[in-house]
């Protein structure tokens, strides 16, 4: 557990370096989550076997906001679901390392594993965690589903059709964790389109919400293990770029590869 | 002379009609009882697409999301991950039309069993307008991989569909008709997924429908003396039966309750094309380029030239 900051770090470096390789990519987004999916993944309060990535009872990590996937890649080879070198091979052809995640549920074998939802059209993975959420209720299954999703991925309509239903539904068996960096493509999010009082919003939608600082271990373990008869949504603060200076809190590196040489300073900052 | 084989109904034209919503409703109640895997998913269209008795008889299994269609193909989505094997209904001109993309990337792409299940398709809709005529839906489906599309001609054969989609592995959508058609098929015709039925035996043309428009094929080949294709499976679509046909009657006539491009007549000649064949003469009956308006179906069908005299009048018009 005390080793999660350092796995965070691997994780960031592991992100850098396969953009840089791929010669494009997220590395706003995916440098800010690397503290949560280190937690997730490596902090055992998840039922999460990398040698059984499809027994039916794990715990489902959806990933909406499919942008970040280089994270999630980082984040699955680093617990063993498959070899790191694997990781260099993001956005080439004919890599299970998809510019946006993929899986096709009747083709387990072409998978990569680990990964459990398609996604980048934003929106999409909020509504397909809750039917998931939904099915597993319904088979009264106790497995939890998490779904990440972004604050731009919030001015979508679908992602408010979602969170009515969930409420509806009262589906306690679904975490959105919601990355509030404050970014999103054409600027801040403030600016592109205000969220406002995104917790008095979830509230108001019947959701628990909790508000974290996105980079502190103790707050997302206690804010994933916290108990709860509704559905619940983490608000995380995160700081887009995090860990290396120059990408923090910058809007333009939403989607842009490092150059080598950029490469080298972060990864020099990461280490 | 009708094919003797398919069990059809000899007195169709004078019997009760009923609808093709009806038929997926009904075979949707009996999956409930045999099939425990069987949910429904629905837009706040419970009455008008049949799911209501489903609905009424396992509560438990029926989830409605409100008028939703995103969340309701992404839910969908997640229903058949998690196991299941979701029916999702709604409106042709809202699923596909408003949550297309949510189809084509959350459950096609993805190839997850989900069914999507669309009444009002077509003119036949009437005096909604033309807002809620579906036109455009089998372009919008058929163009997406994984998908097979589906477009049963009457109540007995939607019951069929309906059970054959559930037991198919992979996402299908059923196109259904508001309006009441010929009880053509009964419950002992064969159904196969894929295979195209060829319902008459004639001698001048072969003329391909689907849905509503087969009935108006029947009855204009009493005229003609025409072979009748009913295409209940748009997609994949097999161009054998077809092209048997008019090898054997030298004329194609396509008729659909559809916008002219990319319906089923594109489908035809793209499989012409594909498997190296000619194409003989060919008339094509659709919608062209035009939206619908209020009307009664009847008024409409007549409007836009798809009934069995305009098939007579394309007949007639061969050189
Ligand atoms: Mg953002």
């Amino acid at each position: 557990m005390s080793d999660l900051p350092q796995i965070a770090n691997n994780l960031r470096q592991l992100v850098v370096k396969m953009i840089t390789q791929a010669g494009s990519g997220h590395p706003g987004g995916s440098l800010g989550l690397a503290d949560i999916f280190a937690t997730l993944y490596f902090s055992d309060l998840f039922n999460l076997d990398p040698n059984k990535p499809n027994d039916p009872n794990r715990d489902r990590i959806i990933v909406s906001n499919g942008h970040v996937c280089p994270v999630w890649y980082a984040a699955l080879a680093a617990k063993g679901y498959f070899p790191e070198p694997e990781l260099e091979t993001l956005r080439q052809f004919n890599s299970r390392l998809q510019g946006h995640p993929h899986k096709d549920f009747s083709h387990p074998e072409n998978n990569l594993p680990g990964v459990e939802n398609t996604a980048g059209p934003l929106g999409q993975g909020m509504s397909f965690a809750a039917g998931l959420a939904l099915g597993f209720k319904t088979q009264k299954l106790p497995i939890k589903t998490i779904c990440f999703t972004g604050d731009g991925e919030l001015n979508e309509g679908q992602s408010w059709e979602a969170l009515m239903f969930v409420s509806k539904y009262k589906l306690s068996n679904l975490t959105y964790i919601i990355d509030r960096n404050d970014i999103q493509i054409d600027g801040f999010t403030h600016d592109v389109m205000p969220l406002n009082s995104l917790k008095e919003k979830l509230n108001a939608f019947d959701f628990l919400t909790i508000e974290i600082d996105g980079h502190n271990f103790q707050s997302i373990q206690s804010a994933l293990t916290h108990n709860s008869t509704k559905p619940k949504a983490i608000i995380a603060q995160t700081i887009p770029g995090k860990g290396v200076s120059f990408m923090e809190n910058k809007f333009e590196w939403h989607g842009k590869a490092p150059t080598p040489e950029q490469l080298k300073v972060a990864l020099k900052e990461l280490a | 002379m009708i094919n003797p084989d398919l069990n059809l109904n000899l007195k169709w034209e004078s019997g009760d009609k009923s609808s093709t919503r009806a038929g997926f409703g009904d075979a949707l109640t009996q999956l409930g009882k045999t099939n425990s895997q069987v949910v429904v998913v629905t837009a706040d269209l419970k009455d008008s697409t049949k799911v209501n008795k489903f609905a009424d008889t396992y509560p438990d299994r029926f989830f409605d999301v409100g008028v939703a269609e995103q969340n309701m193909m992404g839910v969908s989505g997640g229903l058949a991950a998690a196991g299941l094997i979701p029916f999702c209904s709604s409106y042709a001109m809202f699923s596909p039309g408003r949550n297309w993309e949510q189809l084509r990337n959350t459950v096609c792409y993805s190839n997850l069993n989900v069914k999507i299940a669309s009444t009002h398709a077509g003119l036949s809709v009437g005096p909604d307008g033309a807002t809620h005529q579906a036109l455009e839906d089998i372009t919008l489906t058929r163009s997406i991989p994984n998908l097979m599309v589906i477009s049963p001609t009457d109540y007995h054969q939607a019951y069929r569909a309906t059970i054959a989609a559930a037991r198919h592995k992979g996402p299908v959508y059923l196109r259904l008709s508001r309006e009441n058609s010929y009880a053509i098929t009964t419950s002992s015709t064969p159904f196969e997924l894929n295979q195209p039925q060829l319902l008459r035996f004639g001698n001048k043309a072969t003329i391909v429908a689907s849905g509503l428009m087969v009935g108006e094929a029947l009855k204009a080949a009493e005229e003609i003396d025409a072979e009748v294709i009913n295409l209940h499976t748009i997609k994949p679509l097999d161009i054998t039966t077809i092209n048997q046909s008019v090898t054997k009657t030298g004329k194609l006539i396509i008729i659909e309750e559809h916008q002219r491009a990319g319906g089923v007549g594109s489908a035809i000649f793209e499989a012409y094309v594909q498997a190296g064949l000619t194409l003989p003469p060919t008339k094509h009956l659709a919608v062209s380029d035009q939206f619908g308006q209020s009307g009664t179906p009847d008024e409409l069908l007549e409007a836009y030239g798809l009934t069995w005299t305009h098939i007579v009048t394309a007949f007639e018009s061969f050189a």
